[in-house]
């Protein structure tokens, strides 16, 4: 149970990562991918090829079909703005801006963020704190405690930013 | 017996160690997670949280459970020089603490069945108690919150609260397109172990608000201890943690 925890966790942030880094390509969702491969074209992204560095000439796997319109098509050019979702500990908010059929920015209009700051803290006494640079333990453990909520309510704010970009 | 289920927007894991574990408890505390989500969730529009801001309910309408996190967010408030507030935007937000204190219930009634040996981690805030089924203390890693499936150090607890308060997401550079000159905070992940996970997660909550202070503050706090981790991969740690951490590394 532990490692499929782990492993649903390693790919929800994965996936969040991907989804951030990756979006100047529209190859976002499982609709989307379906769609892609159905009209290939000569704008498509070189994931579905054996490998990233292939160009389109070198691997026709692809058959040679005009360009064709049909990806710009999916998504509307504008802003679209995903639910806001609940991360326990505030709230996350995505929006996605579309420019020519394609996702070119992911901005976050709200995340779990400080509370009130504007309250003075009492200063005091310098403790007798301790530092050190954080470093893998490589260890096996029974538990793992971090702040892991915030990709998953990204995911999902994020799909509905997408659902409403598709018009 | 380990299980893990999602429950409000998170992995719920239950694991017993005392051999007369079964569904049935498993189930009840699923359920009081149910109840709990039912109750305070400010995303189902019939909570009664959800009532309360809408303000169809009177005061003296509130449920026992309702008045209590009421209490205890006022409470928490005062404690924390202000900066635990579940006031935002007009709207009553208590989850902050209901997490913690749900955990902390719901670890009360294994024992209350007589388990002596179990934890419970929701999304990452863990109530321990006994040992684990090697008859040692539970071992809780701290997640690296630059490389999530890595782990930055190794604590050995029993009867115990751990939370983690943070966002993974300021650590990959996204900012806040209102605030864009504002800087990144410094603070990404603050630990908090504490008497029990009701106590640890609403100081890891409001000791994490107040940034680089956060750790001093749970400094001057008795029974607590913190590991605090900042922008550029350095942890800061209160005077006592050391006496948690796991010498020998438990093998891979």
């Amino acid at each position: 149970m532990k490692k499929l925890f782990i492993s649903i966790f390693a790919v929800l942030s994965l996936v969040a990562y991907s989804l951030f880094y990756r979006n100047q390509t529209p190859k976002v969702s499982p609709n989307l991918s379906a769609k892609s491969i159905q009209t290939p074209t000569k704008t498509l992204p070189a994931q579905s090829q054996p490998t990233q560095s292939a160009s389109i000439t070198s691997t026709p796997l692809l058959p040679t079909t005009p360009l064709t319109k049909a990806l710009s098509s999916l998504y509307k050019d504008g802003s679209y703005t995903g639910d806001t979702v609940d991360a326990y500990y505030g709230n996350v908010q995505v929006q996605i801006t579309v420019t020519r059929g394609k996702i070119s920015d992911v901005q976050f209009l709200q995340y779990p963020n400080d509370r009130s700051t504007s309250v003075y803290i009492n200063s005091q006494a310098m403790p007798d704190l301790k530092q050190e640079a954080i470093q893998d333990q490589n260890a096996n453990v029974d538990i793992i405690s971090g702040a892991t909520f915030t990709s998953q309510a990204f995911v999902q704010s994020l799909i509905s930013a997408i659902d409403k970009a598709k018009g | 017996m380990k299980q893990t289920r999602l429950l409000m927007g998170m992995p719920i894991t239950v694991e017993i160690v005392d051999s007369k574990a079964n569904e049935k408890y498993l189930n009840l505390v699923y359920d009081y997670f149910g109840y709990i989500d039912r109750k305070f969730s400010t995303y189902k529009d019939d909570s009664e949280i959800s009532k309360i801001n809408k303000k169809i309910l009177r005061e003296d309408e509130y449920s026992r459970d309702m008045q209590t996190i009421l209490k205890l967010c006022a409470q928490t408030k005062k404690e924390t020089n202000g900066y635990f507030d579940i006031l935002h935007n007009g709207i009553l937000d208590p989850s902050g603490l209901v997490k913690g204190w749900s955990i902390h219930k719901a670890a009360n009634l294994l024992k209350e069945n007589g388990f002596k040996n179990f934890y419970i981690d929701a999304g990452g805030d863990i109530e321990v108690s006994g040992k684990n089924k090697l008859g040692n203390p539970w071992s809780v890693g701290i997640r690296n919150p630059f490389q999530k499936d890595q782990i930055v150090k190794v604590i050995l607890i029993s009867n115990k609260g751990v939370a983690t308060s943070g966002t993974s997401i300021r650590g990959q550079h996204i900012y806040n397109p209102y605030k864009k000159d504002q800087d990144l905070n410094k603070i990404i992940s603050l630990t908090i172990i504490g008497p029990n996970v009701y106590e640890a997660d609403r100081f890891a909550t409001a000791a994490f608000a107040m940034q680089e202070e956060g750790i001093k503050f749970i400094e001057n706090l008795p029974d607590f201890e913190g590991y605090m981790i900042d922008i550029k991969g350095i942890a800061t740690y209160t005077s006592n943690f050391e006496k948690y951490i796991a010498q020998d590394k438990p093998e891979k």
